[in-house]
């Protein structure tokens, strides 16, 4: 039994502390050395950040640069596939049209209406927004984030809302100098305040790992009461971080609080990094 | 003189196709892990790594498997250094095998990187959760890993032809 466990001993001593003949540092070394660098990932500095930031160019523009020949292959498939589909889209389109063409004469009345409302209380939201390729969009069944070409140096700051076009899709986590890396409403990690139309339900969404969001919370009383019927959410705005009424997704009754955003996570090229300020008109 | 050139490029780009592939993976934004097919994931990586470890040592340094670990880190946005850990972890399990085998059976490889994915996963679900408060998703880690296990096999046929191709490259 004694010598079962020696064999093991020397077996695995040997295994992590031999160098073989092209290897230049043992096993245990590197464990150690990956171990090192994990705990101090984990600290807060100034000096580890700006190491960190260093890295985090590297890699990226690296990872982007290797990513291209693979990306122009992905374009010309999709390319592909959309022009097959035209003719469909076509007809399907000229009908959305005429449709948003009405609902646009009643929008205009409503956002006269509202700005009119907004300052009887003395209150302006003002946004700025910047313009931002996305470098990688690596998907992880774990994680879900993309990085972004605009950093430190374009003013961007954490916790800045992504959009993309008028719908919200996440916000700004990681910034480094001239990049940045955005959570996706789709992740695991990303809860947000919600409002859930027509019945204006606050809730806090989650995501789920895959390519829709979950509710996460709302009052007791209300857990069925949101099943009853389809809803459109909008961000509530009471985190301070985003504006209220930005369009999230949709959620159809009876689907157990699954939520169905509007846009599709998997086509990002462009997108918007917007920060918000709630202004009292003087 | 051009096919002496040929032959030695081909040698060298043999001699160096596992590091080449490992960086390609960690590198691209396609994703061996991740192939959006729902329920379906397998670590690329982690069997390139348990292969080459166990079998061909010398064509995968452990200093390239440490730079591939924080690579992937900074891409998926994980605290650095935790890839390393596990990648460097296969690697001790790999090592170990080695150092206990005589004569290699690939059934013994097979169940090994079971129980090795098992144990990675494990270590690293640890740290996420309990010190990085990460919330993650048990259930595709263990789809991950199972699927992992089973793609082993064709993965162990590819790189074994691989292998012998780079041992009977011939000499100039």
């Amino acid at each position: 039994m004694a010598s079962g466990r020696d064999d093991f001993v020397i077996a695995f001593r040997s295994a992590i502390l031999k160098k073989k003949d092209k290897q230049r540092f043992s096993l245990l070394t590197l464990l150690f050395l990956s171990i090192f660098v994990l705990i101090l990932s984990s600290f807060n500095l100034k000096i580890i950040n700006y190491i960190k930031f260093g890295i985090n160019e590297v890699v990226y523009r690296s990872s982007y640069l290797i990513s291209i020949p693979e990306n122009k292959i992905q374009k010309i498939k999709h390319q592909l596939s959309t022009h097959l589909e035209i003719y469909n889209k076509y007809q399907d389109i000229k009908s959305e049209l005429n449709i948003l063409k009405e609902e646009k004469l009643t929008n205009d009345f409503l956002k006269l209406e509202n700005k009119k409302l907004r300052n009887l209380i003395k209150e302006s939201v003002s946004s700025k927004e910047i313009l931002a390729k996305v470098l990688i969009d690596k998907e992880s069944p774990f994680l879900k984030s993309i990085v972004l070409n605009k950093g430190s140096k374009d003013n961007v700051k954490i916790g800045m809302a992504i959009m993309d076009g008028s719908y919200l899709i996440g916000k700004i986590i990681e910034i480094n100098y001239t990049n940045s890396r955005a959570l996706l409403l789709s992740d695991l990690n990303s809860k947000i305040p919600v409002m859930l139309l027509p019945d204006r339900i606050q809730a806090v969404i989650s995501g789920t790992g895959e390519n829709h969001g979950i509710i996460e919370y709302t009052k007791e009383k209300l857990d069925n009461e949101i099943n009853e019927k389809d809803r459109i959410i909008y961000t509530s705005g009471i985190a301070g971080l985003f504006k209220s009424g930005i369009p999230v997704g949709r959620m159809f009754k009876k689907s157990n609080g699954r939520i169905d955003f509007f846009s599709k996570f998997t086509q990002l090229e462009y997108v918007k990094i917007v920060s918000f300020d709630l202004e009292s008109v003087k | 003189m051009s096919s002496l050139n040929k032959s030695s490029f081909s040698k060298i780009l043999f001699s160096y196709f596992p590091t080449l592939i490992l960086f390609l993976s960690v590198f691209n934004e396609h994703d061996f892990n991740y192939l959006k097919i729902e329920y379906f994931s397998f670590n690329f990586v982690y069997i390139l790594i348990f292969y080459w470890t166990l079998r061909s040592p010398n064509q995968l340094g452990y200093i390239s498997i440490f730079l591939a670990g924080i690579i992937n880190d900074v891409i998926m946005g994980l605290p650095i250094g935790i890839s390393s850990l596990c990648y460097l972890l296969i690697c001790s399990v790999t090592a170990y095998i080695r150092n206990i085998t005589l004569i290699y059976n690939f059934i013994n490889d097979w169940i090994s990187i079971l129980f090795t994915l098992l144990l990675i996963n494990s270590i690293q679900i640890l740290i996420l959760d309990l010190i990085f408060n990460y919330n993650l998703d048990y259930l595709s880690y263990l789809i991950n890993s199972g699927f992992t296990f089973l793609l082993y096999p064709l993965f162990y046929l590819i790189f074994n032809y691989l292998d012998q191709k780079i041992l009977l490259q011939p000499n100039d």
